[in-house]
């Protein structure tokens, strides 16, 4: 039963056999030759050029991201001072809005109390020109009515101290 | 390096995982046999194992038959058999006595060499075809199909082999590496489809192929570094009283690796066949269906799938070492005989 090991270890396994080997090597040899003409040279040379454009568009893609960015930061530069620009120039015009804002309340403001101060003085020059009016007539129809109780009565300077005291007291009254 | 050490005791677990059904099959031969009488082979399927039968009756010749047959389809003969149809004898010839050289050699075509011949043939069928349409192709296009396919093995090849072993000069090592490669990768094939047989499993055909690697190796280092550089490569740089010792090392270096891609690749091709006419032949020699549609077809095909994988496997290893020895014997080492040096002082 052992045999069937000592025929592969110690068999023909291992015999040499020059021609075999003779063969092997001339088939080999052209089979390369061939091999090399035909398929090799082609398909090498097709990778090796697909390696190359791979690589020339990989730097190309860099080379355009670079760019690209650089555009962009540019851009943001300029949006950036353009924010500014515009945050610069409202608010500007906020101040102006808000002092011609202030300018016109306070003038509003002041021309309303010039305004009042003037209608204040008419209506007080109004009131004593009225007064006066009040009182003279007052006075006249005090001086009629004295007439009056003169023609009547005896005494008119005793009258005339009576109807004064009467017109102070009506003007204390009054104001 | 690393690999060679790796791979070797895997070899042996594969040779000692043929021994062991072989003998295990030998026992149940002989328990068999002896019960019933030599009638009981008539139950046998028309198979290779009715020559067994055919043959002799008693046990002991018909367990040597089993490895007969075994062998009888590893080996290389002069003959193309397809059996059950019959067979094809082959020329018979050799060099004549007045060429100089190799006059006398016996260069009979045999099995082995016609199946070279077919991968051969497969070889350059495919690769006209793949090489046809890549002449044809600009760079914008994309391969499609067996251009496709094909690329993907070559760009293995050329970056993961060539390029990570050798490094600096690798293209001028690329053809032939990729032809080895493909040569031993269609022949490993070749050898699992029925009627073929593997060249590659072969120790005559590894042996000329790993020949092949080993004058590649030696022209690299002398182109690389010079006759004063190979020689002072023999010395591995050490100091001149261990010369002695590490020239006739790395002499001897220089031919066990050829000796190694030689074995390694022998082996694992033949052990993988012979494992699958081991496991089919357990069934035949026990004389059991049970045996088998249990153990024999599941087992075979298990193994019969491993062997598409060896096939891929030891047609890369082959390729990674040679490549690997090119690189190895290329390699500038500079900065270790500047070392050296400064050590002397």
């Amino acid at each position: 039963m052992l045999t069937s090991g000592i025929i592969l270890l110690a068999g023909s396994l291992l015999s040499p056999n020059p021609g075999l080997i003779f063969w092997t090597a001339v088939t080999f040899v052209i089979v390369l030759l061939i091999l090399k003409k035909i398929a090799w040279g082609p398909i090498l040379g097709a990778l090796e050029e697909r390696e190359k454009g791979i690589q020339s568009s990989i730097d190309r893609a860099h080379q355009a991201k670079d760019e690209s960015e650089a555009i962009l930061r540019k851009n943001r530069e300029l949006l950036e001072k353009a924010d500014a620009e515009s945050d610069r120039i409202i608010r500007e015009g906020k101040d102006y809005a808000e002092k011609l804002r202030a300018d016109f309340t306070d003038k509003a403001q002041a021309d309303a109390k010039k305004m009042i101060a003037s209608a204040k003085d008419e209506i007080e020059q109004e009131k004593r020109r009225a007064l006066d009016v009040l009182r003279n007539e007052v006075a006249d129809l005090a001086v009629k009515g004295a007439e009056k109780i003169i023609k009547t009565a005896l005494d008119a300077d005793m009258q005339k101290k009576i109807v004064d005291s009467m017109i102070q007291d009506l003007s204390s009254k009054r104001n | 390096m690393k690999r060679l050490r790796v791979t070797k005791p895997k070899a042996i677990i594969k040779v000692f995982a043929v021994l062991l059904p072989l003998l295990l099959c030998g026992f149940g031969v002989a328990s068999a046999s002896s019960e019933h009488s030599s009638g009981v082979s008539g139950n046998v399927a028309a198979t290779p194992a009715v020559e067994v039968a055919h043959g002799g009756a008693e046990a002991a010749p018909e367990e040597e038959k089993a490895g007969d047959v075994i062998m009888h389809h590893i080996l290389d003969k002069g003959v193309l058999s397809f059996e059950p149809f019959g067979e094809v004898s082959l020329p018979h010839l050799s060099i004549p006595a007045s060429v100089p050289v190799l006059g006398g050699l016996d260069i009979s075509v045999t099995k082995h060499v016609v199946m070279l011949w077919l991968v051969s043939a497969a070889l350059l069928i495919v690769f006209s075809i793949v090489g046809g349409k890549y002449k044809t192709m600009n760079a914008r296009q994309a391969p499609k199909g067996l251009a496709n396919a094909m690329e993907a093995l070559v760009e293995f090849i050329r970056l993961d082999v060539a390029k990570s072993n050798i490094g600096h000069g690798y293209e001028k090592h690329l053809p032939y590496l990729l032809t080895i490669f493909f040569f031993i990768l269609f022949c490993n094939l070749l050898g699992l489809i029925p009627y073929g047989a593997t060249a590659t499993g072969n120790v005559n055909v590894t042996l000329a192929l790993s020949i092949f690697t080993f004058f590649v190796t030696q022209v690299a280092a002398f182109r690389a570094h010079g006759v004063k550089g190979y020689l002072q490569h023999l010395t591995a740089g050490t100091h001149w009283s261990l010369w002695i010792i590490m020239v006739p090392i790395e002499i001897i270096g220089q031919f066990t690796k050829p000796f190694a891609l030689t074995v390694r690749l022998f082996a694992n091709m033949t052990a993988g066949h012979i494992i699958i006419l081991s496991l089919i032949f357990i069934s035949f020699i026990l004389k059991s269906y049970i045996v088998a549609v249990a153990v024999s077809v599941p087992f075979a095909i298990f193994i019969y799938l491993l062997e598409l994988f060896v096939a891929f496997l030891q047609a890369f290893v082959f390729t990674m070492l040679s490549a690997l020895f090119i690189g190895l014997a290329t390699a500038h080492e500079g900065h270790d005989e500047h070392e050296a040096a400064v050590a002397h002082h």
